[in-house]
């Protein structure tokens, strides 16, 4: 026997409340466990860069006393360099930033292939023992078949890398993938980025590079990946040039008095 | 627990395996196999979503409209799988970020579906909950077995830890790239399947062609 039309509605209808109710119970219930989460994520990432994640990792109280003792975030307006403390760092996401058209604007045409750009970024600066030992700062740009995300991180003086992670890509594993094995990230730390103009010069490039002494500009390519390698420079380049955090590098210098 | 209990628990995990006999759910199998901690996940979830999802529809079949079946329990699946994915955001985010889609997709899984109306629409809750637990079960199995090769010859590990030293990690193990992409998945199930049905040749289908039906000059295949 059918059951009668009000019946099966009337029976939709109640297992749609009863599933909604699960549901939203969940999700709102679950949430600010799930927010904390994202920003340990987060802060374990820039604590990666600056060199103060041990080997075996840290416990999440640990990564919390470690990045609020160590880590200054910044928020800026990233057109003109300058700090913009009208907005709170802590629930400051710069990826949402660049995707809401209300936080960004189209980018110009860049070597990078960015399609928008946030109005604010973030940077973070890292202080040990009072004094600022890296400026970090994120880098989002397209690899071969994906965008990669990383951060870099830079000497006080803006000259050497003293650090860079991806964190996140989807390049081929074993090849393109290779930029986030930690050897080669480590190839980076020592190498200088910007020319005397203060012009973005380090590259991949093919085959092995000197030790940075004899080689500033050069870093090892990766073997069968030059398009993903190829990026990784375009990216570095534009995230460091005046389309980029050029002019809140230009303020920095200004304030600490490198010429 | 009797005889019959028993038999509807186990018999998924190689006798009726839902992937390497039914084929069924590949497409996740491909997915979440390159590390022994996301096939696990991955099964977990599939085990929560399964268990819940059968002993429901099974609780309210004789109530449930026959019309409307299929909705229904695509909204039980779709709310266990949200909650499922929601819980593995608040209390295990980074392989959530890993498995990414996948766990939403379990929705899509035919394992899921497949279950809740071939078995749970006609069995009482206790027996389907059973069926639902020997199902995933059977599913877990294979992610496992396929994810320990992947992560072992493609990456030297096992549940992250290092077991054989890559040479891209200054050890002597050459890892092998084909393991980490998808087409190793395929091998591998395939190999399972073959080996599954040598051991057990019960499993083995009829031979199957369509080939002779539009066979030229022997027109009386064609019917």
């Amino acid at each position: 026997m059918q059951p009668s039309a009000g019946r099966t509605v009337g029976f939709v209808a109640s297992v749609a409340v009863v599933a909604s109710i699960l549901v939203a119970t969940s999700a709102v219930g679950l949430r600010e466990r799930q927010e904390f989460n994202a920003t340990l994520d987060l802060r374990k990432k820039v604590l990666t860069v600056a060199g103060l994640m041990p080997q075996g990792g840290l416990s999440n109280a640990e990564i919390t006393e470690r990045f609020e003792r160590n880590i200054i975030p910044v928020v800026l307006t990233l057109s003109t360099g300058v700090p913009d403390d009208t907005i709170d760092p802590d629930s400051f996401d710069q990826r949402e930033a660049t995707v809401d058209p209300t936080t960004s604007r189209p980018a110009p045409p860049n070597a990078a292939r960015l399609t928008r750009l946030p109005i604010h970024a973030q940077v973070f600066h890292v202080v040990e023992d009072g004094a600022l030992t890296a400026v970090i700062l994120p880098i989002v740009g397209p690899g071969l078949w994906s965008t990669m995300y990383g951060f870099i991180a830079l000497s006080p003086d803006l000259l050497t890398v003293t650090g860079l992670t991806f964190y996140e890509h989807g390049e081929t594993a074993g090849l393109g993938g290779e930029i986030d094995n930690p050897r080669w990230l480590g190839l980076w730390q020592g190498r200088q980025v910007f020319d005397e103009s203060w012009t973005p010069r380090v590259t991949v490039i093919k085959g092995a590079a000197g030790p940075p002494e004899d080689d500033p500009y050069s870093v090892d390519g990766l073997a069968g990946a030059t398009i993903t390698a190829r990026g990784v420079t375009d990216t570095i380049h534009f995230w460091l040039g005046p389309d980029g955090f050029g002019p809140y590098l230009a303020f920095y210098r200004q304030e600490a008095g490198i010429s | 627990m009797t005889k019959q209990e028993r038999q509807i628990l186990l018999d998924p995990l190689f006798d009726n395996n839902p992937i390497t006999l039914q084929v069924l759910g590949i497409c996740s199998a491909l997915a979440v196999t390159t590390q022994m901690a996301t096939a696990a996940v991955m099964g977990l979830a599939v085990l929560f979503v399964m268990a819940g999802s059968n002993l429901i529809v099974s609780l309210i079949r004789k109530r449930m409209p026959g019309s409307v079946r299929i909705i229904i329990e695509l909204t039980i699946i779709a709310s266990l799988v949200i909650i499922a994915d929601q819980v593995l955001k608040a209390y295990a985010y980074d392989i959530s970020k890993q498995l990414s889609v996948f766990v939403g997709l379990i929705i899509t899984n035919c394992i899921v579906m497949g279950r809740a109306e071939a078995f749970a629409m006609h069995n009482g809750p206790r027996l389907s909950l059973l069926d639902g637990i020997g199902n995933a079960g059977g599913y877990a199995v294979v992610l496992l077995a396929v994810a320990f090769f992947r992560e072992l010859l493609g990456a030297g590990r096992l549940f992250g830890y290092a077991v054989m030293l890559p040479t891209t990690q200054g050890g002597w193990y050459p890892t092998n790239g084909l393991m980490v992409l998808a087409p190793a998945a395929f091998f591998l199930i395939g190999i399972f399947i073959w080996v599954l049905r040598v051991w057990k040749p019960a499993q083995n289908e009829e031979d199957f062609s369509v080939g002779t039906l539009f066979e030229p000059g022997d027109e009386e295949h064609i019917r």
